[in-house]
């Protein structure tokens, strides 16, 4: 069915933690080369979401599929460029290592990750810091280190956990360009976020509360919907007015 | 491929760590060199007080190296109790009696072995009665104190095993705290190509630090070595291999650096008096069995002060080679805690 038209298809997961449900159903399903938002409040179960996707964690009922294959699958992990919320970098060695070690474990060629590497650097405007020791970075460096190295093995789905936090607007309207290009040429991306004005920028938006999907559609569509102004305004009316805890 | 470039890596991050990489390689031989110092030191000033001998035996104590002091009886017994003397002597009929401290082991056989020295060179006292032989009364301590023997062999396999489980836990679990470890299950690596890694990784820098310890010890600090060199080696290696495991294994268990360090009294102290530091009684001995140190002491111990080849230490080494083993299939699963494929 679905499995045709979407790249990443959840169907009625749910997400325990010990005792915990962390999700409760949660259905949905990304288009291929669309850029996803999943807007939420943190604590509201967007990390472990991706997570599923990426094929760390696995759902503890539900089904998940990515690009047609049921997850976690191994081998699937080279199609996907997971990158988490935390920079996760090695800081006593350079970007270059960095990138070369994460290149050689996705099974990459010497010459082919070589180009590749300055290519990724040049995209995220790092390509003077090469080979800088990641320890020498600042944090918006390092987010966007992070960036160019989940992007690093071509990945034909991109699930980003908060990319663009500690960014600043300049570079992070460069980062979205650089997204757009991406999802032009095919790639489906899935971004989390919890800053409304970023969420508009997707192509289509899933908001979540406690572990449940409360609303999906275009950001136009949300909006109209209920005949909200703003973002914000339609995810407070789909969250009812109860307040976080 | 995938475990190459996770041990390179891992090489990189230490050379680039020129801190961590010295302490791997040069703390082991500082404290080796320390216990060394601390152990071997020869006593210099040994005083005894004289209460009652003649000349002759006086002047045999002074070619001996000690310093006598003449008192009566009851300032003898001041000046042991203010440790100022280390042994009291009188002389009765031919009789050597001694007051010694026994307090400290070393002190006392070197001062009795002097004594029994200077009484021998006396002419007018004939060493074949009986009834002659000094008669030794420990005042402090006792004579059958545990002697710290075989302890070169014992102090390498236990440094090389402390600091190695010390730094292959921590970073393991900076790999995890980190976030590197998260992002490293999102690539297509197995979890075991981590682990084997690791041990690659920082078995590569053991390699190094073995041959560095063994050659320091063996030639440089010239402990009591009759076996073969590269059995010496190669039990080091073990030792750290183990350590290696077990530190990464139990850092699975830990939270923080903290937790790790938490490890220490808990696993590493105790094998260093469980593994030949001290005599046991024979219940407490078994205990020594279930700990890795043992078996890395007792090879050592059977290669480096009684010669023996491989033969005599196969046990051993089957023994910390599949504890190894076990420890990094252990760690393999436990790792499904992160990424259950």
């Amino acid at each position: 069915m679905e499995s045709e038209t979407s790249c990443i298809i959840l169907n009625k997961v749910n997400k325990y933690f010990g005792d915990k449900q962390v999700l409760k159903d949660v259905s949905m399903s990304v288009p291929y080369g669309c850029i996803y938002g999943l807007l939420g409040p943190s604590g509201c179960g967007k990390t472990t979401t991706v997570k599923i996707m990426a094929g760390i964690l696995e759902s503890t009922s539900g089904e998940t599929y990515v690009l047609g294959r049921k997850m976690p699958q191994l081998d699937m992990m080279n199609e996907i460029g997971y990158m988490a919320q935390s920079d996760a970098l090695y800081t006593m060695l350079s970007a270059a290592d960095n990138l070369e070690f994460f290149a050689a474990v996705y099974g990459m060629k010497k010459a082919q990750y070589k180009k590749r590497i300055l290519e990724v650097m040049e995209l995220v405007n790092l390509a003077d810091d090469l080979n800088k020791p990641v320890s020498a970075y600042s944090g918006g460096m390092k987010r966007r280190l992070s960036l160019a190295m989940a992007i690093l093995h071509n990945p034909k789905v991109l699930i980003l956990d908060e990319p663009t936090v500690g960014i600043d607007p300049l570079l992070r309207q460069d980062i979205w360009k650089e997204l757009y290009k991406m999802s032009e040429n095919g790639v489906t991306i899935l971004v989390t976020t919890h800053v409304m004005d970023e969420a508009v920028k997707c192509h289509r938006l899933a908001m979540m509360r406690r572990g449940v999907l409360i609303a999906q559609g275009t950001p136009d569509e949300l909006q109209n919907r209920i005949g909200a102004a703003t973002i914000e305004e339609a995810f407070i009316h789909y969250g009812g007015d109860e307040h976080e805890d | 491929m995938r475990i190459k470039a996770l041990a390179m890596r891992i090489l990189r991050q230490l050379f680039n760590d020129k801190r961590t990489l010295g302490l791997i390689l040069c703390a082991p031989l500082l404290v080796l060199t320390l216990i060394y110092f601390i152990l071997d030191t020869t006593i210099t000033d040994m005083k005894v007080g004289v209460v009652n001998a003649p000349q002759q035996y006086i002047e045999n104590l002074y070619q001996n190296n000690i310093t006598p002091v003449r008192c009566t009886e009851s300032e003898a017994a001041q000046l042991l109790k203010e440790e100022k003397i280390l042994a009291s002597v009188k002389m009765i009929s031919g009789k050597v009696y001694i007051d010694i401290d026994g307090s400290n082991t070393t002190k006392a056989t070197a001062v009795l072995a002097a004594m029994e020295q200077a009484k021998r060179g006396m002419s007018a006292l004939q060493q074949e009665r009986v009834d002659l032989k000094s008669e030794i009364n420990y005042v402090y301590g006792a004579g059958d104190l545990g002697m710290f023997d075989n302890f070169g062999s014992l102090f390498i396999g236990f440094l090389v095993f402390f600091f190695t489980f010390l730094i292959s836990g921590i970073s393991f679990l900076q790999e995890r705290t980190s976030g590197t470890l998260e992002k490293l299950l999102s690539t297509p690596i197995k979890r075991r190509d981590i682990v084997i890694g690791y041990i690659f990784g920082f078995g590569t820098v053991t390699v190094v630090q073995s041959a560095i310890i063994t050659f320091y010890v063996i030639y440089i600090l010239d402990v009591m070595m009759i076996g073969s060199l590269w059995l010496v080696m190669f039990i080091t290696l073990l030792s750290a291999m183990t350590a290696l495991s077990l530190g990464m294994l139990l850092s699975t268990a830990a939270s923080s650096e903290f937790q790790m360090i938490q490890f220490i009294p808990i696993v590493i102290v105790p094998q260093v008096f469980f593994t030949g530091l001290f005599d046991l009684s024979p219940e407490w001995a078994v205990v020594g069995k279930f700990m890795p140190l043992y078996y890395v002491a007792d090879a050592l111990d059977k290669v480096m002060i009684r010669g023996e080849g491989m033969a005599s230490i196969a046990l051993d080494v089957a023994l910390l080679l599949s504890l190894t083993l076990l420890f990094m299939i252990a760690n393999t699963l436990l790792l499904k805690r992160y990424r259950r494929i």
